[in-house]
């Protein structure tokens, strides 16, 4: 198993800094970000998303502090006459919808052929865990640039650009899968030989029902653990691809979009494009990972 | 002739939320030269405690925070971890319950061995390595010079023990803290473990310190018993007159839970209730809420150990006879 | 042992077949390569004598076993997008990849095993508890954010390091190299630290973790007993126990540092393989990403052959499973 999802979750430092007052601190800034970012229709002074109300006129203004700032765009702007501010709240937002619901794709798609592993045993089993085995050796970078590489391919590039954020969802979620499958399966596996999964099937329960209602909730712990460090990094791909270029298509700009963009503004002078949108991808990274940190521990039994 | 080994009102303490537990109380005995001390009590008694706290090597935060350890004479409780260390092994070595985890399984058997006695001893590989054969030989191993090139993977649960009988045994220390050291192993096997450590006790004049919950196999091999209960000695003397005619009630009760082949009996003996927690121990006497034959100044004063015929006794009641 | 690296070795040819189905599926599926090729107004006659020209026609396994033959000569087609071999293309830019890969890996080993050690062996001390931190950063933080920000401080600011490019190399043979001159270990310095950051902060907690266990076991406390110096103690047995199963850890990890090195690569405009396969994939050159795919599957499984001999050699409880030495 790709060990080093277990690594992560030895965080011994998030252990010695909850008892401190870090964590409420860190609480308050994560939510935050949430509302920011959820609520950015709200929250955000401008709507970068709207093609027609930008104008190239703004292009490339410093943030408010400095000369040439301008108060209706705190952050300055990019190379479009988009405000960073408000990419950022709306990015950020792209960017948790993404990671939430290709967390939920590959949950239910990794905890459905885990099921069926774990049940079926014999060559679909066999099948399964092997595609899982090769798939693990890749990382999920890759799998997702490929799937993305293949459906720019089948579909065209145009149509890709209207979907891509539905590309995106699956891609990602294709690539974390494995996880899944895996503890699911090995849960079934053990909890097949338990007493009342034979007494159901003694009374005469259908497979595939005892699959559901009796042996589906007692798998469910860990894999929520998974769920939690999935999300972390399925936000850190979704910006990991868009800022390779391949992620959101440009007119919805994320997190990882604007720093590409501002990446090539370094050396002449602009840098907040790149820098405020690092900055809030970083927090927003920490936050999803705290928060992971923290439903562990909620669920962990051990610990209450 | 002077005691090898004289532990003096040891105490060992484990600082805790609920302010500091008292896992060994109080606790004094000697151990002559070549003698075997048995110790015996129930988990959680003290045992390893004491045996770990003679070899300095008590895990933090657990500490010694009184009395006095001597060995020949001098005090070594005290010593500085570089001073400790050059005793461990040389002068008191110390085995474990678990043959499987006491070895280092990426070395070899031989190489372990001559690492501890080039640590300890001056001599050549060359002779350090016939040393090793010839300790695997005594503990019993057949095809020794062979075997010195195997991993511990490779020889049984029992020529495991063998094996850090050796290793304990490799720089020739003059006592032996042996902790458990056939509760791991079968039945059958215990048997051989316990002959050979009294044999090398005698050949080689080493004492021993056996700690053990088995009364038999105290019976076999020790020349004297301590007993101990909730981190105190209750009771000390020679095996024999423990085992038949014990003074203190705990120790009663303990003799009379072993089955006696010899005469019919309807029901075990058992004593009622369990040992305290470390943070629950009694006052005065900590046996006292389960004696039959507690009385009020057992309940007031901590009795020290008084002579009892040939033994000593924990308890006030001790100059009375107690038959089993 | 012959026995075992036989098995390995079948396995290690399974793989490559199963990577090699897929690639080919994506080659020979993805897409109508005639039409990407030639230009819209080509006639339905051309197009169908190219087709059979390159043989498109033929029935599936026998265009697989082609496939196959090719890919194991080197031959991957035609670029989609400049419609050079695509051989030539990853030859021009393997060694820049590799070079960076194997630099980033020695960092991650040589700056991560050594801080592992010192925080498994004082884990109160400040230095360990800073380098928890640290690390927490190289686990949380996207690749792509850790090489701009070392940009923003070592280039823009400091103006020390460059941000772009290998600097200059030396041809040797069919190689080139950057690691003879000053200006190539500039260069490399950056994207080698940002690459190998995830790594090593892995390690190092790796490290870390299995020398706390390691302490705590029996043999530990019984080699103590034995009086063995503190060196003995740490460095002969601790030590030795701990990087054992670190060994295939990092191994596999080694494996990934190639395919990671997309991001690096990209953020630092290094001329290497997985600056090609972005491009690619952004303009769905086929060809190029099962390329790709293919040599990467390649080095995955060398990798993870080399590293099950090496705990093969290092822990001698496996070598037993083969032999039928058993204890008496």
């Amino acid at each position: 198993m790709n060990g080093w999802v277990h690594r992560i979750r030895d965080s011994d430092l998030y252990w010695s800094f909850t008892r401190s007052k870090l964590v409420v601190v860190s609480a308050a800034i994560t939510l935050l970000f949430f509302i920011g970012a959820f609520g950015a229709p709200l929250v955000a002074p401008h709507n970068p998303f709207d093609l027609a109300s930008l104008e190239l006129t703004d292009a490339l203004k410093p943030p408010v502090w400095i000369d040439g700032g301008d108060a209706a765009f705190l952050l300055g702007t990019d190379d479009q006459g988009r405000d960073v501010l408000s990419t950022i709240l709306y990015g950020s937002r792209i960017s948790l919808v993404v990671g939430f619901l290709s967390v939920l794709f590959a949950l239910v798609l990794g905890v459905g052929l885990g099921l069926v592993a774990g049940y079926a045993g014999g060559m679909v089993d066999a099948l399964i865990m092997r595609l899982a085995d090769v798939q693990l050796s890749f990382p999920a970078i890759l799998i997702a640039l490929l799937i993305d590489g293949i459906t720019r391919s089948v579909i065209g590039q145009d149509r890709h650009s209207d979907i891509a954020v539905f590309v995106l969802i699956v891609s990602i979620g294709l690539s974390y899968w494995v996880h899944y499958a895996r503890t699911v399966r090995g849960s079934v596996l053990v909890e097949r030989t338990k007493e009342y999964v034979l007494a159901a099937r003694v009374i005469g329960l259908p497979g595939p029902l005892i699959a559901l209602r009796h042996v589906l909730p007692n798998v469910m712990g860990p894999v929520l653990v998974i769920a939690t460090i999935n999300l972390a990094l399925a936000v850190i791909t979704e910006a990991t691809l868009s800022f390779l270029g391949v992620g959101v298509p440009p007119t919805e700009p994320s997190l990882g979009t604007l720093i590409r963009i501002g990446n090539n503004f370094l050396f002449s002078g602009e840098w907040w494009i790149t820098l405020f949108p690092s900055a809030a991808l970083a927090v927003l990274v920490l936050s999803v990972n705290l928060l992971g940190d923290w439903l562990r521990d909620a669920l962990n039994p051990k610990l209450r | 002739m002077d005691p090898l080994l004289q532990v003096r009102h040891l105490r060992v303490e484990f600082p805790s939320r609920r302010g500091a537990l008292t896992a060994v109380d109080d606790v004094s005995f000697g151990i002559a030269p070549g003698e075997i001390l048995g110790m015996v009590g129930e988990s959680g008694a003290g045992k390893s405690m004491t045996g770990a706290a003679i070899i300095g090597l008590l895990e933090p935060p657990g500490r010694i925070s009184g009395g006095e350890i001597l060995l020949e004479g001098r005090r070594i409780d005290d010593l500085p971890q570089g001073e400790l260390r050059k005793i461990r092994g040389r002068k008191i070595g110390a085995i474990f319950q678990d043959p499987l985890t006491s070895l280092n399984p990426l070395y070899r058997i031989g190489d372990q061995l001559t690492e501890t006695i080039l640590t300890h001893l001056e001599m050549s590989p060359v002779a350090a390595r016939a040393r090793a054969v010839r300790l695997l030989e005594e503990v019993g191993i057949p095809a020794a010079s062979e075997r010195l090139d195997h991993y511990p993977h490779q020889f049984s649960g029992g020529m495991r023990q063998r094996v850090v009988i050796a290793l304990a045994l490799a720089a020739e220390p003059r006592l032996i803290i042996a902790d458990e050291p056939t509760t791991a192993l079968d039945v059958s096997i215990q048997a051989q473990i316990i002959g050979l450590l009294k044999r090398l006790g005698h050949q080689h004049g080493t004492a021993v310190l056996l700690i053990t919950h088995d009364m038999g196999v105290i019976a076999e091999t020790s020349d004297r018993v301590a007993v101990m209960y909730a981190g105190r000695i209750v009771e000390i003397g020679p095996v024999a007159d423990i085992i038949k005619r014990p003074r203190h009630p705990y120790t009663v009760g303990l003799m009379g839970a072993i089955p006696d082949m010899s005469r019919k009996v309807e029901r075990l003996v058992q004593i009622e209730g369990a040992m305290p927690r470390l943070d629950a121990i009694p006052s005065g006497c900590a046996f006292h809420p389960r004696c039959p034959r507690a009385i009020a100044r057992c309940r007031a004063e901590r009795p020290e150990l008084l002579a009892a015929g040939s033994s000593h006794a924990a308890c006030w009641l001790a100059g009375e006879v107690v038959h089993v | 042992m012959i026995a075992f690296i036989i098995r390995r070795l079948i396995q290690s040819v399974f793989v490559m077949l199963a990577v090699g189905f897929i690639a080919f599926a994506m080659f020979n599926y993805v897409g109508d390569p005639i039409a990407i090729m030639v230009g819209q107004d080509t006639p339905v006659e051309q197009r169908v004598q190219l087709r059979q020209a390159l043989g498109l026609d033929d029935p599936a396994p026998v265009r697989f076993l082609r496939f196959v033959g090719n890919a194991a000569e080197g031959k991957f087609g035609l670029s989609y997008r400049t419609t050079e071999p695509v051989a030539n293309m990853i030859a021009a830019r393997l060694p820049a990849t590799l070079e960076l890969s194997l630099v980033a890996a020695l960092m991650a080993l040589l700056l991560g095993i050594p801080m592992g050690v010192f925080a498994g062996l004082y884990p109160q001390h400040w230095l360990s508890r800073i380098m928890l931190t640290v690390s927490l950063v190289g686990v949380s933080l996207p690749t792509f954010l850790i090489g701009i920000l070392l940009i923003l401080v070592f280039s823009v600011l400091l103006g020390w390091l460059p941000s772009f490019g290998r600097g200059d190399v030396v041809r040797l043979g069919w190689w080139t190299t950057g690691l003879l001159t000053v200006s190539g270990w500039k260069a490399i310095l950056m994207p080698a630290f940002t690459l190998g950051l995830f790594q090593m902060t892995l390690i190092m907690r790796l490290v870390r973790s299995e020398m706390l266990e390691v302490l705590r076991t029996d043999y530990i406390k019984f080699a103590r007993a034995r009086g063995l110096t503190n060196r003995a103690v740490y460095f002969g047995h601790a030590l030795k126990n701990t990087l054992v199963p670190v060994i295939t850890i990092t191994g596999v990890q080694l494996g990934s540092i190639i395919a990671f090195a997309i991001i690096t690569e990209t953020v630092f405009s290094w001329p290497g393989m997985g600056l090609l396969f972005v491009q690619s994939v952004l303009f769905a050159d086929v060809p190029v990403m099962s390329a790709y795919l293919v040599l990467i599957g390649f080095f995955f499984v060398v990798i993870n052959l080399l590293v099950d001999l090496l705990y093969f050699v290092v822990d001698p409880r496996l070598r037993a499973q083969d032999t039928t030495g058993r204890g008496i």
